[in-house]
């Protein structure tokens, strides 16, 4: 074996068991406090707005703060039923807005019933008599125009996964911890769902475009399982598992009924790309056309009271995802590096034409990468569903970071694409820290373009001669 | 609906201000991937700053149209040199992952909030058109065929922007039709069959590639100029990747490598779609499809843009016009 990929494999065992290390934390049992009462709230209107304060006191106390989320939600959680004073805060409100006369900003009497979810309405307003004008010039040519039209109207909404939930007043290390550990989640589920695609890449040389779809079907079938849109609704951990069964299906469906073909007609690589391109129109809009264009959470592990860990505050339901997904990289990890079939999938990624001339049935591998592939899609994309909200575009824009993951740590290699999607996740969060939570993405791929000046074959990538 | 209307409906779609506008991303896009054999998954990103080049000139500080226009060619040129420089001399791989990154963070960046001041953020901008329509010769009324069912009339603006519009894309494709049957055209062509053969002539790969960025890019920041004019307003979510992948369909079907290969595409796809969008909505009222209601018909068309664009390159690489053999360049 050659010396760098030994020291590669080193380094790469080093990397687990320190990610291992950091996060394997005592995950609770999750205590769902699903039986207490909340008040909890939506802005949306005229759109979603983020980082709207509100206060709920009673008699004069505080009992609680909640900032709206990227979804414009906003919850409370209350110790007891009774009545409740609930105010918007008027300073957080964004310029381009004006809280709506009525209802106003302020309830006074908020009656909550015992284990009652209330809601309790704020309605945004434009400022002036604008409000008219603001609305949408229409374009002349209606129908005429494939972004404007198409979707549903939520397609003009913005999709910056959701910033870490922490209050303004949290000094700068707390907040930077706080960031870091949302960080390090959201880089594990690139991680999870990105490792398909640099294992692909290798053994095919194509970029799967339809990569974030699968991700999005994961979700989606999850999200079918567990509300029962179809038979009976299964708790939300068999939903995943039937999901990731799907997922893993649907990949090596892919390849056997699409790509095996395609390559046996040597059909070439860029009108491959394209192929993919269309593929994932056809399955995004599929998805978009039988689940709507709404957001939805999944109903399970959705109020939980946050773990206090030092500085730190998590809820279970991420610090479960994180736990899972240092195990099931972990695990990927161990299969690729131990296993006969793993060692052949590396094999294959490495150089086709070796791997098969020394005996490796490269269709067979192929087709086993695949469905990998697939079913660590439908789990990555559960877990992001989970960490975040299922919605149909998901996968698009993961796909983006996917992409900048994979380049990060090196095309092809199943290795880069973990540490690479670590690093991005890492970045999009921090960003956030210093700049608006809406460029976290934008960040995460200017990342990517720099790797591409500085070092193209990325970070464990190998180099190779080109131009 | 009848189906007549249905055609004159999709007729006059194909023959409007929007199909000659994605013509000309079009032609952009043939000179990038159909000779050149660029991968450029962004030619959105070139609309977007045509489109915004003319918005903010006229807009925001209100200075002349043409003066917009001359920023928008500046802008691709700019955009085309940062996509260029640390992509080109990559694989072709590099090249696809990264223009649609570029495109995406172009779009992101326009949206936001810090860039408010000048790009409208989410808003976009209104009253983009400058004196463009007070240039307008034509009088106003509607034009057209007015037969009965089958009636397509346009008014008088949309003439106007017809008439510019499909003006630039008939000089887009004669200076296509030149370049590509000059030396210059013939090394690009080269670049495309084997890249390394063109270096070991001695040409300098990198810079003809990059005058072809430079130059699909103008025509495609030009589309997008028009497109802001056509619409008087831009809205950064307009430039979505599907545009691209539009593109791509259209390109694909008229041809890569064919001067009129985009245009015929984009009439065609124009064409099609409508058509499709008329059928849909009938089969629709007529309650054939069950479980889908108004808003999710758009959605099965990109659905079926997508299938497209599949079967298209399954079975007729080539598209309408193209040569088989050309499109079936293997790239190592």
């Amino acid at each position: 074996m050659r010396k760098g990929a030994r020291v590669r494999r080193r380094l790469v065992t080093v990397l687990l068991a320190v990610i291992a290390a950091i996060l394997v934390i005592p995950a609770y049992a999750a205590a769902d406090d699903q039986g207490g009462e909340t008040l909890s709230g939506q802005i949306r209107d005229p759109e979603t707005v983020e980082g709207i304060e509100i206060t709920v006191s009673r008699d004069g106390d505080e009992i609680g703060t909640a900032t709206t989320d990227s979804d414009g939600e906003w919850e409370v959680e209350l110790p007891e039923p009774g009545t409740y004073h609930v105010v918007l805060d008027q300073e957080s409100v964004p310029d381009e807005y004006v809280v709506a006369e009525t209802p106003g900003a302020e309830f006074d009497e908020v009656e909550v019933r015992p284990g009652q979810d209330r809601a309790v309405i704020f309605r945004l307003a434009l400022p002036g008599e604008e409000e008219e004008e603001e609305s949408e010039p229409s374009p002349t040519e209606e129908g005429a125009e494939p972004g404007a039209d198409g979707g549903p109207p939520e397609e003009a909404e913005e999709e910056a996964p959701a910033a870490p939930e922490v209050e303004r007043g949290a000094s700068f290390s707390t907040r930077l911890l706080q960031t870091t550990l949302s960080g390090i989640t959201f880089g594990m589920i690139i991680a999870i769902s990105s490792v398909g695609l640099s294992l692909i890449f290798g053994t095919t040389r194509m970029i799967n475009f339809a990569h974030g779809d699968m991700v999005t079907f994961g979700a989606m079938m999850a999200l079918m399982f567990s509300t029962g849109m179809v038979f009976t609704a299964v708790p939300l951990v068999v939903a995943a598992v039937l999901a990731v069964v799907l997922g893993a299906l649907l990949g090596g469906g892919m390849e056997r009924f699409i790509w095996r073909p395609l390559r046996h007609r040597n059909v070439a690589l860029i009108q491959m790309f394209i192929v993919s391109i269309g593929l994932a129109l056809v399955l995004r809009h599929l998805l978009l056309a039988y689940f709507g264009g709404t957001r939805v959470r999944y109903d399970e592990f959705q109020l939980q009271s946050m773990l206090t860990l030092g500085p730190l505050q998590i809820t279970p339901r991420d610090a479960s995802i994180a736990a899972l997904s240092v195990l099931v990289l972990v695990a990927v990890a161990a299969m690729l590096q131990f296993t006969r079939i793993g060692k052949a999938m590396r094999a294959v990624a490495d150089n086709r034409d070796l791997a098969e001339s020394s005996g490796i049935n490269v269709d067979r591998v192929t087709l086993y990468v695949w469905t990998l592939g697939g079913a660590l899609c439908a789990l990555g994309g559960v877990f992001y569903g989970l960490n975040q909200t299922v919605y149909w575009q998901m996968g698009f824009h993961l796909l983006l970071l996917m992409f900048a993951g994979v380049i990060l740590g090196g095309l092809g290699t199943a290795y880069g694409a973990m540490v690479g999607g670590l690093v991005i996740g890492l970045v999009a969060m921090l960003s956030t820290l210093w700049f608006p939570v809406e460029l976290q993405n934008a960040w995460a791929l200017a990342i990517m373009i720099v790797v591409l000046l500085v070092r193209p074959q990325g970070i464990l990538g190998r180099r190779e001669r080109v131009g | 609906m009848d189906f007549i209307q249905i055609l004159a409906e999709a007729t006059r779609t194909a023959i409007g201000p929007i199909a000659a506008i994605y013509a000309l991303a079009a032609i952009g896009l043939n000179l990038h991937f159909g000779y050149t054999g660029l991968l450029n998954f962004g030619q959105v990103g070139f609309m977007l700053v045509g489109a915004y080049g003319v918005a903010v000139t006229t807009s925001t500080y209100e200075l002349p149209l043409l003066l917009g226009v001359l920023v928008s060619i500046g802008c691709a040129f700019v955009l085309a040199l940062l996509l260029g420089l640390p992509t080109l001399r990559l694989r072709a791989d590099y090249l696809a992952i990264s223009t649609i990154a570029v495109a995406e963070v172009g779009r992101l960046i326009y949206r936001s909030t810090v860039a408010q001041d000048i790009t409208g953020g989410v808003y976009g901008l209104q009253q983009v058109a400058g004196d463009f329509y007070a240039w307008n010769p034509f009088p106003s009324g509607s034009y057209g065929i007015d037969a009965g069912a089958f009636s397509i009339t346009f008014s008088a603006r949309d003439v106007w922007v017809m008439t510019v519009a499909w003006a630039v894309v008939l000089l887009a494709s004669l200076a296509m039709y030149v370049l590509t049957h000059s030396p210059w055209g013939r090394v690009i062509k080269g670049i495309r069959e084997d890249e390394d053969a063109v270096r070991a002539l001695g040409k300098n790969v990198f810079a003809y590639k990059m005058q072809s960025l430079v130059l699909g890019g103008v025509f495609g920041a030009l589309a997008g100029a028009l497109m802001a004019i056509n619409q008087q307003t831009v809205h950064p979510d307009a430039f979505m990747p599907q545009v691209t992948f539009y593109l791509w369909a259209m390109l694909l079907l008229g041809g890569a490598g064919r001067t009129l290969g985009p245009v015929i595409g984009a009439i065609g796809m124009w064409f099609l779609l409508t058509m499709f969008d008329g059928l849909l909505r009938d089969v629709s009222a007529m309650g054939l499809l069950p479980g889908i209601a108004g808003g999710e018909l758009g959605a099965l068309r990109h659905a079926v843009v997508g299938l497209a664009l599949v079967l298209l390159i399954v079975y007729r690489p080539q598209g309408l016009i193209g040569n088989r053999k050309e499109m079936l360049v293997n790239v190592k």
